[in-house]
């Protein structure tokens, strides 16, 4: 199934892109997708303790199943304000 | 009439989101305005670049005022952000809080302004002399109790 990655502030720039889209096996959770990711930016590594995720813009979390066609968002720690 | 909460890249008018709230029954309002500073951890900051996740963010806005409603049920809010390149002395974030009583005008909006740390996505890129980087501050995780908890006591104290 296919779905949209979409990274924001340091791991973007890492990934070098905002948006990505990516094929995932049907029953993957959103720990399967940024596992995913850091297969393919192994840089990104560092931040897996430190991400929150969100599925189709509600918070979520890496044991949650996504589902084709979702879009799955990895944040690193926020600092607005 | 302004909405009640907003991610915009226009510059922020504290009197819109003030003219915004319902002054039904109402005796106070505060309004908190956060600055670009020109210096961060020793750093002389140039500008900064915020972004944000929009469509998350709009709802942790919203989270926001619905948590300070069941804490202050009469406190009316009012929280706009501000994303996308500013310069040192504009506003990135302005909150206005409307109350019976001044007490909780001034609670709610501290309150606000903890939780916007916490856990709305948004990032500020610093772009400082000699350099620039993305600032990381809190993994956002709304149901994370003990930050809520922490929020409230700095809003109560």
């Amino acid at each position: 199934m296919r779905v949209t990655i979409r990274l924001f502030a340091r791991l973007r720039d890492i990934a070098g892109a905002a948006e990505l889209e990516r094929n995932a096996p049907g029953g993957a959770t959103v720990g399967a997708v940024w596992a995913g990711l850091v297969a393919e930016y192994p840089e990104l590594s560092p931040y897996e303790k430190s991400i929150s995720c969100a599925v189709n813009a509600d918070y979520s979390r890496f044991t949650a199943p996504v589902a084709e066609g979702d879009e799955v968002a990895f944040l690193p720690p926020v600092s607005g304000g | 009439m302004a909405a009640l909460t907003a991610i915009t890249t226009a510059p922020l008018d504290t009197g819109a989101l003030v003219e915004a709230l319902d002054k039904s029954g109402i005796g106070a309002v505060t309004t908190f305005i956060g600055l670009v500073r020109d210096h961060n951890l020793g750093r002389r900051v140039l500008h900064l670049e915020y972004e944000a996740y929009e469509a998350l963010a709009l709802r942790g806005l919203d989270l926001i005022v619905t948590e300070a409603a069941a804490q202050w049920p009469t406190v009316r809010l009012a929280i706009h952000h501000r994303i996308g390149r500013m310069e040192i002395g504009e506003a990135s974030v302005a909150i206005a809080a409307a109350s019976p009583h001044r007490a909780d005008a001034f609670s709610a909006s501290r309150y606000a302004i903890e939780r916007i740390k916490q856990i709305v996505p948004i990032w500020k890129h610093e772009y400082f002399e000699g350099g620039d980087m993305w600032i990381e501050g809190a993994t956002a995780d709304p149901d994370n109790t003990e930050a809520r908890d922490t929020a409230l006591k700095i809003a109560c104290a």
